[in-house]
């Protein structure tokens, strides 16, 4: 676990200062071009396409988890009650969406550029913290939420301080997933014109530059690791803490 | 919906509304007021609405009118949820025959240059109704063999209305007219990626999830290795596979001749292998983890050995878990093919990204609806069995 942290943090550095300074690791690219072409990305800054990516999918996954937890609370309460099943086999026929599809799709309504990619990175990465806020607040041990009831807190207390805190490990690997898969999508999103690291995989995949595409894919791909491991770590972490205060509870 | 609302309130002790007939009704007014198809001067200029009652001939836009509103009711009132399921379905088959109508009767004569395509309104009516069946089909928790059925059902009613040319002025199908045959062969190079990569996937992922439930040293890094690989976004795996393709393609002898090259087909499936790999073994470890302790006892005190447990207890128990690993990847792998397009592997995904080019969305449309259609019904199918196989045996 402790060479793992190392192993993280140095990538890290090594990720940072590539994206400072790309001229540095010429050499590790220039192996990689043929005749004159060039070997560091050079239609634009990398780090400011880096911080522009993240941007967007920090943006699409924050509206998407508001969004799907309210949801979510809305179809387990009892006003919603009737909606649950539905929008269980709802989220279920979304996932059978490819990404591509539903960005292509948002062109139309909204144009080229940033939006349609915000979109649909958006509707996208509802459906995987949707799914986990309902497996979270569904799956709720019996005996600590009648416990709560017994208590005498009314359903608004016992949302907040006994199923959303229950619930928030599980949430939070929802959130993860759409991460992900939000980091993966938003490189399509240079398809259609939004500033994202899939402009430097496909610029080298037009020009047939390997450096290029392994530029953008390393990006890519360290950064997807390196976000799926903090946020794995931070849940382990959240969720011992549960663990521990319904020990203490109990 | 103040209507509505009065009237529910009156009547509310043996006539209630339910909420989700509430949302649907709002979504059907509000799909009826909107344009219900779109005309376009030519392919790709902007197009202009055209509302029910300019869009189809006044006779038709009455029918179409009293199917609606007909819907609308059905939709509101608390009625069996079968009669829900039927009405929604032949509402729907009634939207999709009008749009067609819809083409034919706005497309000018002679005048091979202008486009109707279906607008927000009839896919806000098609969104309601949809939502409608879709409602009655998980409450009525049909068998798998009758979901299989239904499934067909529709398939045929599409395949029928394609058939009859009642949909052919529509833009998407002009879109497919012209290019019919690279459509049937994307169609085939789509399915060749999906099934060929689960395929593979499968002859090395179930024995390499064996492997790892045997051998529990590794377990933990091959899985770690394999989670990684699915965190790696697509399009930079497409990319990443190039040059190491490109290099066996110019060394390794005969790997030339068996089609292998940097881009195109191989780098496409290796991508979607890679992806497929996670699912399938995870799954095989964590079914056979929960097959039960006293059916490996018992077949141990039988004198089985390894290899026949293996064979004859171990994996049949575990098949409904590699099966539900089957399914994800499958689904995943048909939307993911799309994207093989970009570095020149085929699928559906060349028409997306040329409508895309183009900015002609009927185009993209005409490479999403296949699709989105065929994860669909992979999904459906693929539940349906994996229910059949979970359910116990019932004794002869």
């Amino acid at each position: 676990m402790k060479i793992g942290l190392v192993i993280r943090l140095i990538v890290l550095a090594l990720l940072i200062a590539f994206l400072i300074s790309p001229e540095t690791f010429r050499f590790a690219f220039a192996p990689l071009v043929t005749g004159n072409q060039p070997v560091i990305y050079n239609q634009g800054s990398l780090l400011e396409i880096t911080i522009n990516h993240l941007m967007i999918v920090a943006i699409a996954v924050a509206a998407a988890t508001a969004l799907a937890v309210g949801l979510a609370i809305l179809v387990t309460r009892p006003f919603g009650a009737e909606f649950l099943p539905l929008s269980r086999s709802l989220a279920n026929i979304g996932q059978t969406f490819p990404p591509v599809a539903v960005l292509a799709l948002a062109v139309p309504i909204l144009g080229f550029g940033t939006a349609p990619t915000l979109v649909a990175l958006f509707l996208y990465g509802l459906l995987p913290i949707f799914e986990n806020t309902l497996t979270g607040l569904t799956n709720l041990p019996g005996a600590v939420t009648e416990a709560a009831r017994g208590m005498g807190m009314t359903g608004r207390q016992r949302l907040l301080r006994v199923e959303l805190p229950l619930a928030f490990p599980v949430i939070l690997a929802g959130v993860r997933l759409s991460t992900v898969i939000s980091l993966a999508t938003a490189t399509i999103g240079s398809t259609v014109a939004a500033r994202t690291l899939g402009e430097v995989i496909i610029a080298g995949l037009l020009s047939n530059n390997t450096s290029f595409v392994l530029q953008g894919g390393l990006i890519v791909g360290v950064l997807a690791v390196l976000i799926y491991d903090a946020l794995s770590a931070l849940e382990r972490f959240l969720a011992r803490r549960t663990g521990q205060s319904r020990r203490a509870a109990a | 919906m103040s209507v509505a609302e009065a009237e529910g309130g009156k009547r509310s002790s043996f006539l209630a509304f339910d909420k989700l007939g509430v949302l649907i009704a709002l979504i059907i007014v509000a799909g009826a007021l909107m344009p219900f198809t779109i005309f376009r001067a030519n392919r790709i200029v902007l197009g202009e609405g055209r509302s029910l009652i300019e869009a189809l001939d006044p006779v038709m836009t009455l029918v179409l009118c009293a199917v609606l509103i007909a819907g609308f009711v059905v939709a509101l009132w608390r009625v069996d949820t079968r009669a829900k399921l039927v009405v929604g379905f032949m509402v729907l088959a009634v939207l999709a025959i009008n749009v067609g109508l819809s083409a034919d009767y706005l497309t000018p004569e002679e005048n091979n240059f202008s486009r109707i395509s279906p607008g927000a309104g009839f896919w806000l009516l098609t969104f309601a109704f949809a939502l409608m069946v879709a409602d009655a089909l998980t409450r009525l928790r049909f068998k798998a063999w009758t979901r299989l059925g239904i499934l067909a059902a529709v398939a045929a009613a599409v395949a029928v209305l394609l058939w009859s040319g009642t949909l052919d002025n529509l833009s998407i199908l002009r879109e497919y007219a012209t290019r019919a045959d690279a459509f049937w062969q994307e169609a085939r190079m789509h399915l060749l990626l999906a099934f060929g990569a689960v395929a593979i996937a499968i002859l090395v992922g179930v024995p390499l999830g064996i492997f790892c439930y045997r051998t529990p040293s590794v377990r933990a890094a091959i899985l770690n290795v394999l989670n990684i690989v699915q965190t790696i976004p697509s399009i930079a795996l497409f990319g990443l596979l190039i040059a190491p393709l490109a290099w066996v393609a110019l060394h390794v002898p005969g790997a030339r001749a068996i089609g292998i090259s940097g881009i195109g087909t191989a780098p496409a499936l290796v991508a979607l292998f890679f992806y497929s790999l996670l699912p399938i073994v995870a799954n095989t470890v964590v079914g056979l983890q929960s097959v039960p302790e006293a059916a490996n006892d018992a077949a141990k005190g039988m004198g089985m050995t390894d290899r026949q447990r293996l064979w004859a207890v171990e994996l049949p128990l575990a098949f409904p878990v590699i099966l539900t690993g089957i399914r994800i990847v499958l689904v995943q792998d048909i939307g993911l093919a799309t994207i093989a397009a970009l570095i020149g592997g085929g699928g559906f995904g060349v028409f997306v990204f040329q409508g895309i080019g183009q900015t002609a969305m009927d185009l993209v449309l005409l490479g999403a609806v296949p699709t989105v259609a065929l994860a669909f019904a992979a999904a459906v199918v693929l539940d349906a069995i994996v229910e059949m196989v979970s359910t116990p045996e019932r004794p002869k």
